[in-house]
């Protein structure tokens, strides 16, 4: 099996309130805060709330959803006067963890994340890359309950979200959990996913091998929208009982997806795929009431850390 | 043989109104008035006039709790009194405008019945709110939609606590009903819930048309669980929570929640127990908006109401 050495990972943040409402995020930062990092040993952890006015509303956003503004594009462009606020915050995020894309950058960008959707423990991924899937490897080994990896192929200068400006960026997305509640259940499973990452990254920093496989992930492949009233746009259903908290579940043609207010049931047509993200309150304006996917065997290599 | 209790003579009840959209994210009550008010043949029943209303539209736009203020706790005496000018916050105002639609609040003009449609993040199932264990209508009204849903179960919450009350939308009528249903978090539709609200208001509406009828209602025993106190999270000196509801009291509304029982958890993993001096029924645990209302969940006592014959006067 191929090894592959990379070089030590010794700067990591760790950020939540990105959406000012997913609260699990803002009250781990808020602990890890308070906790005295260890700054003598091989990782340095800097935990930071992304979004704090949007914290303070308990709103996903102020002026524009924060985790779209990372792109090449948004973060290259100059601020005016009529910036929204978020705009200026991704600015300035990428001056104190990035810049994106360049090797000032921090090692590790890991972000907090919650969703309505029934999603249990997700970690999200733009690309193959083998340090952030060996990361999810390792939780799923750790964690008896599942572990999803769900992979969104875009390229990185167009990946919108907050840790693409880390040299690897992984974000922890846990449900389901409405917004504006923390719920303790779910605060326990972020703090071992947390955890865990922290430990494996100082495992890797200590020269600990880590045996190349295949990780199951899911990749994105289409979304769908609600029926809509063609006049004043409004939804006519809602997610169908059969399809509703049932994220990650095989959809086959045929089967109910949406049951109108009249009470009639609307069927997917297309290809077998698994749902997620199935009624994210977010994604309403988004025009989202699921993403589709397909599941791959991703196939990574043995890593182990580059000794100088 | 229990005393006699004689049969009270009720007004008909004419005038039906169906709130939606007092909290603007709240979103069964907000689709299922939209619904009715483009087609109102679901609640359409004979001799009762029956009118869907969005009561904070502005709060619905942007699918928030509410503008300035929660319109849910705004019809209070000195609100609905004051002179109307463009310092009021707008719930107030609305409230206002309410008042003179469907009341006013304890005049003979007022709605016979509003039912105030609302969700909630807690898993409270379906709920009836009442605010007055003396209103024999209401109770024999739940007694008729308990039944009629069986064997789903359709449990009320009385909060006539002096202090713990609060003016509602729904107090401008004579007889009030709140309808809670969850879990749902806040901004989104759940086919479930939207469903059974739909299913409560149908066999509320059933009961009115009968009562309106002349339909006699015999006595009848209604539990209830009352509520008696509120509980917040413990929080430090600037205010933050500093703990969360114990996963062994989450999702447990209406079950007893005895002394030494697990209430919270801190952040730094730290179980905080329960104090009190006898078993309390909790409900409304971690409801998303009574954080700032500094309420974790509300504490409730269990007790039988006895309900008298109910008739058309």
């Amino acid at each position: 099996m191929e090894h592959v050495f990379f070089p030590p990972l010794s700067r990591v943040a760790v950020c939540g309130g990105t959406h000012g409402n997913e609260l699990t995020g803002v009250y781990m930062v808020r602990e890890m805060q308070k906790q005295t990092m260890d700054k003598d040993g091989p990782v340095s952890v800097t935990a930071v709330l992304a979004n704090p006015p949007a914290v303070d509303a308990c709103r996903r956003y102020i002026d524009t959803d924060l985790n779209r503004c990372f792109t090449d594009a948004l973060l290259s462009a100059p601020l005016t006067d009529s910036s929204p606020y978020e705009l200026r915050r991704a600015h300035e995020l990428n001056a104190q963890f990035g810049p994106k894309g360049s090797k000032e950058a921090v090692d590790l960008l890991c972000d907090l994340h919650n969703t309505t959707a029934n999603m249990g423990l997700s970690l999200i991924l733009y690309s193959l890359d083998w340090i952030t899937l060996h990361i999810c490897k390792y939780l799923q080994s750790k964690i008896s309950s599942p572990v999803r990896v769900i992979q969104l192929n875009i390229p990185i200068s167009e990946v919108y979200s907050l840790e693409a400006v880390g040299k690897h960026g992984l974000a922890i997305e846990i449900g389901p959990q409405p917004h504006g509640v923390v719920r303790a259940d779910i605060y326990n499973m972020m703090k071992k996913a947390v955890d865990l990452t922290l430990e494996w990254l100082q495992k890797f920093n200590t020269g600990s091998i880590f045996e190349g496989g295949e990780v199951e992930a899911f990749t994105f492949a289409k979304s769908i929208d609600y029926p809509r009233d063609p006049t004043t746009g409004e939804i006519t259903a809602a997610i169908h009982p059969q399809l509703q908290d049932n994220d990650f579940k095989l959809l086959q043609p045929g089967d109910p997806v949406f049951m109108s207010f009249s009470r009639e049931t609307v069927k997917y047509e297309g290809e077998p795929l698994y749902p997620f993200f199935v009624n994210e309150c977010a994604y309403y304006e988004k025009k989202i009431a699921f993403h589709l996917a397909q599941r791959k065997n991703l196939s990574i290599p043995t890593i182990s850390v580059k000794r100088d | 043989m229990s005393s006699f209790s004689s049969c009270q003579s009720v007004r008909e009840a004419r005038r039906v109104a169906i709130f939606g959209g007092t909290h603007g994210n709240e979103l069964s009550g907000v689709t299922l008035v939209h619904l009715w008010m483009k087609n109102g043949t679901e609640i359409q029943r004979r001799g009762v006039e029956t009118r869907p209303f969005i009561t904070n539209p502005r709060a619905v736009e942007k699918c928030s709790r509410y503008v300035d203020t929660d319109l849910n706790r705004a019809f209070t005496p000195e609100n609905l009194s004051a002179p109307a000018d463009g310092q009021l916050p707008y719930e107030v105002l609305r409230a206002q405008e309410i008042n003179r639609m469907f009341g006013p609040k304890g005049s003979p003009d007022a709605y016979d019945v509003i039912f105030d449609l609302h969700n909630t993040t807690s898993n409270m199932g379906c709920t009836l709110i009442l605010e007055s264990s003396k209103d024999h209508f209401n109770l024999q009204m739940i007694n008729y939609i308990q039944k009629a849903l069986a064997p789903a179960s359709c449990l009320v919450l009385l909060n006539e606590h002096p202090l713990l009350k609060y003016s509602t939308a729904r107090s401008v009528a004579k007889h009030p009903v709140g309808l809670e249903v969850g879990p749902q978090p806040q901004g989104v539709l759940r086919s479930n819930i939207f469903e059974s609200m739909r299913e409560i208001l149908k066999h509320a509406l059933d009961f009115i048309e009968l009562f309106n009828e002349g339909v006699e209602f015999p006595p009848c025993s209604v539990p209830v669980f009352r509520v008696s106190e509120r509980v917040d999270y413990p929080r430090d000196a600037n205010g933050n929570i500093m703990a969360m509801v114990h996963p062994n009291l989450q999702d447990c509304d209406w079950e007893p929640l005895n002394p030494g029982d697990p209430m919270f958890q801190t952040f730094d993993g730290k179980t905080i127990r329960y104090q009190g001096s006898g078993t309390i029924y909790p409900t409304f645990i971690n409801e998303a908006a009574y954080y700032e209302k500094q309420q974790a969940f509300v504490a409730t006592r269990r007790e039988t109401l006895s309900a008298n014959a109910v008739r058309k006067a």
